[in-house]
Order: structure tokens, then sequence, then C-alpha cells
């Protein structure tokens, strides 16, 4: 079968969807690597820090190994033309990060101050309840455009999880951004769940909204001006944006939400002009708010001047500013790695302290695997983001296409915006790097979203139900499968 | 809707691409200085990690490791201990869990901690066999004997520095400051270790235990510096022996002022000669000398003895002084170890040794070799020729002055049995109108019977305890390099 014989998607689609192979059993192999390594690195580690095969090797290794293996039957069986990369990056990417919070809870360092200690089966339990809203999202969500239908719901939903940390007696206020709130004793950072459904309510909208957003426009140097009343829905998001960088003090949340819409309006609409008003406004909003909160004018200081920022706070000084040594700490640790690393188990990340599991994780990569590791996983977040794009490209409704590509731009800004502050290229925010930082949060929501990119493609590289059948044909076609 | 998404997915791959490049330079271009700020605590902890290598002399280690408890916020294994840490602190310095380390400690520190990259092949059989890593030593040049005996003469004293050289090598025999702090004292991370290092400082002990005055302080040289100023009347031919008598008025005002240039008493200095005017030590017959020969060609002999540069043996140096754009009184006073001139005890010994080595000036070293920590030889120090401030023949012109000075002059104090001893007195004022004690110094070398020169030393006392008529380099100061040249003789017995 060709594609000409779907004419909804000859014309949008550029891949060959309908009869592609399913790739099942690529998925399964390459599973399987993406279990063995964390489970090698696993064993390296314990080598390396205790001399022996760490004892939880079995456990460990068969308890991720059947983490994977069901996500895997689960595919196979509810979205079997779902991409075959996803899910073991994913794993890999899970896999490799529980490695290093079990690495740094060996750390005697940790250990003394309580910043680790038992962090790993923890993570892996969280593990545990992703890879559960994983397959909770296959079975339930049969098609992704049944979301279409909670387009205001989602909206009010990610209001409300977004405000969730300014409730009193919620929130968490931790190194000066209040982005958690503390639910029975454990730290929940809705920001992470209000990404997802913050994209299935701008997919929604835009989908409805885009032929008036993009028509209804004036022609001025070159770029298509959009009417007043049509900047309305995108200056409330950059408003909000610019609530959560006050009342949060959040810079990387912020950038997120906001750097998410305007993608998603700039696919929906085609429109350049979009862009130049996103950057404008979040250039504007960002500035306008640093000039007066001492927050987020630390973590600038900070990121332009780390050994400065690592000497105030030796000093102890006090001026209601908390100066913090963990960037300077973390470039250390990422110099002192070098191009192969100091091999894993093996470097002295745990100097970072806080946050040196989850904030930090990268850093552990970074001098234990050195650039070579670095430059690996970085590839793999890409690998992820760009087969999250390409899901967008084969979708064939633009609710999904929106969806897709929100998600996958969320999660390409996040994974920036994490590891260029760890690195230094960008000023420090409170997230998290997707799969690999300890927090149960993340992981969930992190495997919720690829949950939903695998339900979109999955769609999308169904073969379309054969047409018709002639019933005149039918008296000649013996064979059948 | 499929044109903009190309464009998101190639500004995705952007975004990753920045951080590719992010990491490369970290990672790569700028590894290795992160890597090695002596601000990330990984230096410290590869530091203690391991027994550190010895600092050895005479055959025998002048520093030690000791194990010490660790736990989660302790995470050194191993701090420092020094014999006689006071006596070798000008030498060692220190390496401290908690103050970093310096000199020797900091200079040959990959050496000592086994990472250098000299040990590397050495480092990478060790972790196939499953041996630890293991430090090397740094052999130095001293001589303990000469050392005991400059510590010991200093500390009865008062505070000074002592520099021993070999002439013929550059090799520095002794290195002695006073008062000293024991590096020991401070080595660990305890609270103890803060408080003994706070103690320390300056500004909390104005004697400045820390100082380095071998190496680190410069003093107003005196009359010690008259040695380099007839140097400078012989290399520039002003008069061509020890014996002619010079072009020198009493009193001899200065060029350019109504003030005459005193001597220290009353001298016989009118037209004395430059051998008479070294062993009573004439400020008019120098000064005027310095100030016929002008600044520049002052500047040049100063130059040629070492002055106006650090020096790295390989602890540095600060550069003595010798100021340019002077005139006539300054240049003459300047000739006589006053005004702006101001040397460090290592230079005025490096003064004395040239002059005993026949006018050439050996590079002052104190690592004779490194070694691996199966003691085989990585690096052996060569003797190395610094410049020549003075002709053989210039240079046996002045031994004969400066023996002199010992034999029948102000010098008495530093005589030898058997010993030819040549040398220079000194006491230099300082302080605003000169109000504060002056500083008494003493050069000199010595030479044995076979003509050959194994010992030149440079010796400043700065005595609070002495009366300012007390204090001459011949009283103070020679008796010290006496003992410092005694020990040096015995040992090569």
């Amino acid at each position: 079968m060709s594609s000409t014989t779907n004419p909804s998607t000859h014309h949008t689609s550029t891949i060959g969807a309908i009869g592609a192979p399913s790739r099942r059993n690529t998925e399964l192999a390459l599973l399987v690597f993406a279990v063995a390594i964390p489970v090698f690195a696993y064993a390296n580690v314990g080598l390396a820090i205790n001399n022996e095969v760490p004892a939880g090797l079995l456990s460990y290794g068969l308890g991720l190994g059947l983490l994977a293996g069901v996500a895997h039957l689960v595919v196979r069986k509810f979205a079997p033309y779902a991409d075959p990369l996803l899910l073991p990056l994913a794993t890999l990417l899970n896999g490799l990060g529980l490695v290093a919070i079990w690495r740094l809870d060996q750390s005697k360092l940790l250990q003394a101050i309580r910043q680790a200690g038992t962090a790993a089966p923890r993570q892996l339990m969280y593990t545990a309840l992703g890879i559960a809203l994983f397959v909770g999202v296959l079975l339930l969500l049969k098609d992704h455009r049944v979301l279409q239908r909670y387009t205001y719901i989602s909206m009010v939903g990610a209001l409300i999880l977004l405000l969730l940390p300014l409730v009193p007696g919620l929130g968490q206020d931790i190194y000066g951004a209040k982005i958690w709130i503390s639910v029975a004793g454990f730290s929940i950072q809705p920001g992470e769940f209000a990404k997802i459904v913050l994209a299935v309510f701008f997919a929604g909208y835009l989908m409805v909204k885009r032929d008036a957003l993009a028509l209804a426009s004036r022609r001025f140097m070159g770029m298509y001006l959009p009417r007043g009343r049509d900047l309305g829905p995108i200056l409330v998001v950059w408003a909000i944006s610019i609530l959560i960088l006050v009342f949060e003090t959040d810079l990387g949340t912020s950038l997120l939400f906001f750097g998410m819409f305007v993608i998603m309006l700039y696919v929906a609409t085609e429109r350049t002009s979009w862009i130049v008003f996103g950057l404008l406004m979040s250039a504007a909003g960002a500035i306008g708010v640093a000039s007066f909160e001492s927050h987020i004018q630390t973590r600038v200081q900070a990121w332009l001047d780390p050994m400065r920022e690592y000497q105030l706070s030796r000093q102890g000084v006090k001026d209601g500013i908390i100066h913090s040594e963990q960037a300077m700490q973390a470039l250390w640790a990422f110099g002192s790695g070098g191009t192969l690393g100091s091999g894993l188990g093996q470097g002295h990340s745990d100097l970072i302290r806080f946050a040196a599991n989850s904030d930090f994780i990268l850093a552990t990569f970074g001098e234990e695997l050195g650039l070579a590791g670095i430059m690996a996983i970085l590839l793999i977040y890409g690998l992820i983001v760009e087969r999250g794009i390409r899901t967008a490209l084969a979708a064939r409704d633009p609710f999904g296409k929106l969806l897709a590509v929100g998600l996958s731009g969320a999660f390409a800004l996040q994974v920036f915006v994490v590891a260029g502050g760890v690195m230094g290229l960008i000023p420090l925010t409170g997230m998290t790097m997707p799969f690999m930082a300890y927090g149960g949060s993340s992981v969930i929501a992190n495997w919720a979203l690829i949950g939903v990119l695998l339900r979109i493609s999955d769609t999308a590289r169904r073969p379309a139900p054969a047409p018709a059948s002639n019933p005149d044909a039918e008296m000649t076609q013996v064979v059948r499968p | 809707m499929n044109k903009p998404l190309r464009r998101i997915a190639i500004f995705c791959g952007i975004l990753i691409l920045a951080l590719l490049i992010r990491s490369n330079w970290i990672q790569y271009v700028k590894a290795d200085s992160l890597r090695n700020d002596p601000d990330n605590r990984r230096v410290t902890i590869a530091r203690y990690s391991t027994p550190r290598g010895d600092i050895i002399v005479d055959g025998s280690p002048i520093t030690g490791s000791k194990e010490v408890k660790t736990n989660g916020l302790n995470d050194l294994k191993y701090k420092r201990v020094y014999k006689d840490g006071p006596m070798w602190a000008p030498v060692t310095g220190f390496a401290s869990q908690s103050f970093g380390a310096t000199q020797l400690e900091n200079i040959d520190d990959g050496i000592l901690t086994g990472n250098d990259d000299r040990l590397f092949f050495r480092n990478t059989l060790d972790m196939i066999t499953g041996k630890p890593k293991q430090g090397g030593n740094v052999v130095t040049t001293l001589n303990s004997a000469a050392q005991k005996a400059a510590y010991n003469g200093l500390k009865r004293r008062g505070k000074g520095a002592v520099v021993a050289l070999e002439p013929s090598t550059g090799k520095i025999l002794a290195l002695a400051s006073y008062p000293s702090y024991d590096p020991s004292s401070f080595a660990g991370n305890t609270n103890d270790d803060a408080k003994a290092w706070n103690k320390l400082q300056k500004k909390n002990n104005p004697d400045d235990p820390m100082l380095n005055r071998a190496l680190r302080e410069t003093y107003p040289p005196g009359s010690t510096f008259k040695v380099v100023t007839a140097a400078a009347a012989l290399e520039y031919g002003l008069y061509t022996s020890a014996d002619q008598s010079t072009d020198s008025p009493l009193p001899w005002i200065m060029p350019g002022t109504t003030t005459p240039l005193r001597n220290d008493g009353d001298l016989p200095c009118e037209n004395a000669s430059m051998r008479e005017a070294l062993r009573v030590s004439c400020n008019t017959v120098f000064g005027k000398i310095g100030s016929d020969l002008g600044n520049e060609k002052m500047l040049e002999q100063a130059k040629k003895f070492g002055f106006t540069q650090e020096h790295f043996t390989p602890v540095r140096a600060n550069a003595s002084v010798f100021s340019d754009d002077m005139n006539k009184s300054q240049t003459a006073l300047s000739s006589i170890g006053q005004f702006n001139t101001a040397a460090t005890p290592l230079q005025m010994a490096m003064v004395a040794a040239a002059i005993a080595n026949d006018g050439r000036l050996m590079k002052p070293y104190m690592v004779d070799k490194l070694q691996s920590p199966s003691l085989d030889t990585i690096e052996q120090t060569q003797p190395e020729e610094l410049s020549r401030p003075l002709s053989s023949k210039n240079a046996q012109i002045l031994q004969s002055m400066m023996e002199t000075v010992v034999k029948d002059g102000t010098g008495k104090n530093a005589q030898i049995n058997g010993v030819t001893v040549g040398g220079k007195t000194g006491t230099a004022q300082h302080g605003v109108d000169n109000s504060e004690k002056p500083y008494a110094w003493f050069i000199s070398y010595a030479k044995t019977s076979d003509g050959s020169s194994p010992v030149a030393v440079a010796v400043v006392v700065e005595d609070e305890n002495a009366n300012r008529s007390d204090i001459s380099g011949g009283g103070l100061a020679a008796p010290i390099a006496k003992d410092v040249m005694e020990a040096v003789i015995n040992s090569r017995k």
C-alpha cells in the first residue's frame, strides 16, 4: 500500500507511515542493552568503592529488567506501532540515574550531612510508580485525541498545580525557590506534572484558535502583526510565567512554560512573528523581575562569577542572601573529570553537598564518566527530543502534532535549562534532570510524558484501516491472513 | 504545520549542541585549570590520600606522614609531620590539610603526592598490579650541621636570617630564618590546627614568624654592599688595585648638596686605599666611588650580582633593589647600602659566593634531585652559571681585601684556625631618621688550604635587645657566620 491511498495524510506526513513494521523487536533488543549497561555500571561502582560486587546487584538488575519488561509487553500489546527508541532511551537514563544515586548514597560526606544514604531504593520505588503511570497512560488512553475534550479542565488543573506551592502550610521554600509542596512527608514538585497538563491545554486551545491567530493579522515590516485581541492568550500566559517568577522565584519553571507556549504557538500558526514577540516578552519579563528579586540576582551573580560566590559562602558572609558554593563545586567536578573521567565511584562530586543527587546529578556523570560520558548522555537526551518531534511530524491530526511538539519542546528546554545551569552556561535554576535526578515527581511525570508520546506515535504509525472490502473482490480473494 | 516543526527540531538540536560545546569547554579546554585549582578540594584530597613522599637532607628525611582518623567530614587520611619543623620551615614550607601548601611542599607537590606526569608510567603499572599510589622524594642540597649552626645562632641573637651557599655550584647549604614556626602544628584540620595557624599570622603576632626572612625579606645591606661598589670600581677601571690610594677627600661633601657623608667614627679614610677603606669600612671612599661611577654603572654591576630580579631556588626569592634614576648624592648613599638599596640575605650570600668563586656567580638552588618512590632519579639539578659579575683577576683582588677585613679589620670575630676567611661587616640604618635599631650584617666565605671555597654565607640580625652601639656586623653576625662556615668545613672532612 502506498500513502496515496490515504488522502488525509499524504500531504502532511513525510514518512511512509502506512504499513510500517511495528519495530517491537528492535525495541526489545535495545531494552536489553538499556538494562545491561546500568547493571554493569552498578557493579563497577561497587567494585570501585567497596572492592566487591554490590550485594543488591541481582535484585536491582531484576527490578529494572522487570519494570522494563512490563513496559515493553504493555507497549507490544496496547501500542504496537509506537516509536521503538523512546522506551529504551528513557530506561537507560533512568537506570544510569539510579546508579549515580546509589553511588552518592555511598558517600560518607553526604551521609554525615544527611543528604543521601537511602535515596536509591526510594528512587527505584519512584521508577516503579513512574512505569505504572506509563502503563496506565497506555491502557487508559486508547487515543490521544480524547484529551482534546479536557482542554479547559486541563487549564484549571494546570493553574492549580502551579499555584499549589504558594499555599501556606503546603508549599516549601528550599534554597530560595518555592516550587515544592510537602504532602505526608513527601516533597512533590507539582510543576513537573503541570508541564504535561499544560501541554494538553495549549494543544487543545491552539488547535481551535490557530486559524484566527494566523490569518487575522496585518503585515508590517515583513512580519505579520497579530491583532490586538489575539494577543490576549499570549499575554495571559506571559503574565502567569512572570507571576511564577515573582512568587515562586524560579526562573527555570517560568522559562519552561513560556517557552513551551511560544513553541506551540509558532507551530500552530506558522508565524515567525510569534517567536519574535515571545523572545522580546521573555527578555523583558526576566530582566524586569531580576531587577528587584534578590534571589534571581544571586543566581545571576553566581553564574557570572562562581568563584566569588564560593568564597563568600566559605567565609560565611551573611548579607541576607544565601551564598552557595554549588556552582563552583559543579564546575570543579566537570573539570576534574576531564576527557575520560575518574571512573564510576572514584570521583568527589559529593563535595557539591546539597542536591548533589538531584539538580546536580549531571556533575557526578561529568566527573566520573568524563566528557565522553556527558556527550553520550546529552546525545541520548537529544535523541529523545528528536524522536518526540518526529512523532509530531508523523502525527496526522493537528492536536497530536501540537501535543507531541509541546511535550518534546518542554523536555528539550528542561534539559537545556538544567544541564546549562549545572555546567555554568546559563544561571542555575531549581529543576531536575529528567529521569536521572533523584526525585519522585520528576521521574513519575516524565514516564507519563513518554507514555503520551508513545500513544501519539502509535496512532501516527499505525496502518490505516483497510478500505471497505468490495463484495465482488471477496469472492476471488481466497487466501486471507 | 510541518515546516515550523522542522524548524523546532533544528532549534532543539541547537540547544543540545550548545550544551555539547559547553561541556567540551569546561571538560577539555578548561579541564586542567579547574582540576588543579588550589581551591578545588580534590587537590587537597589527592595530596593527603596516601602518605606523602619526603623531603630529604643529608640522606635522612626531615618530614613524615601520619595516619589520622577519618570520617565523613574529614576525608583526609594522612597528615604531614616535620622533624625540627621550625629549623627547616624556611626550606620545606608547609603542607596543611586546612591551609594549603607552600614552598617545596607546593612546588614539588606532584612528585611528593605521586601525581606528577613523570610518574605516570609507574602509577599505571601500580594500578594494574594493585599497589597503592606512592609519592616520590625531594632530595635537597642542604647541610644539616650548617643549618643547625645557623638556626641556633639566630635563636641566641633574636630575629634574623642566614643563607649559606656552595660558591662553586650554587647549592644552598643553609637557609634559616628566626623567629620561625612549626609547620606540624597546623598540618591537620582540627580546631587546634586552626588556633595554631591564627596565632602565627602577622596580625596576631608582630614578629611575623611565617615570614621567610632568608628569601622574602629585603633589608638595607649597609656596608656589606661596599664589596659590590669595590667590584664596580675594579671592573670599570676606576681603580686597578687594592692598594693604590683613592681620590677621597675628608670630609666629603656629597655632590649637589651641602651635606658631608659621615663615617662611623674618626677613621683614617682620607685618600685611603680600597683595602684600607674596606677594612675600616669608610663611607666616604665608597660613597665617592659610587658617585664617580654613576648610577648606571653601579646598577649594571648590582644587576650582574643578581639584584633587581627574583630568583627561583626553586622557592621564589624576592628581587633585591638598586634604584635607577638617582642623582649623584643618592647614588653615593646607595653605594654604601643605604637610601633605597635593599637586599635579601640570599642576594648578599650570592655576592660573597661570586667573589669566592673567582667571579663566577652560580644559580642558587636547594633541590639536588627528585626521586621516584623506588628511589630512581627523575630529575637531577645541574649547576648553572648565572653571570660573571667580575673577572677572576679582580675577584682575587677583592678576595684579598675581604681577607684583610677578617684578619685585622672589623670582621675579626669570623676568624677560623687554619682556614682563610674573607668577609665584610655591615650595620644598616633604617626607619624614619634612622630611629629604629640598625640591622647587623656579615657576609663571608671560607677558603681551604687547596684554594677552593666550600662555603659563602650571609647573616643578618635584627636585634631588639641589644644597645644601639652594640650592634655591629662584627659583633652580632660574624660569630654566626663563623659557626656556619666551620660546620660546613667539618662536615666535609
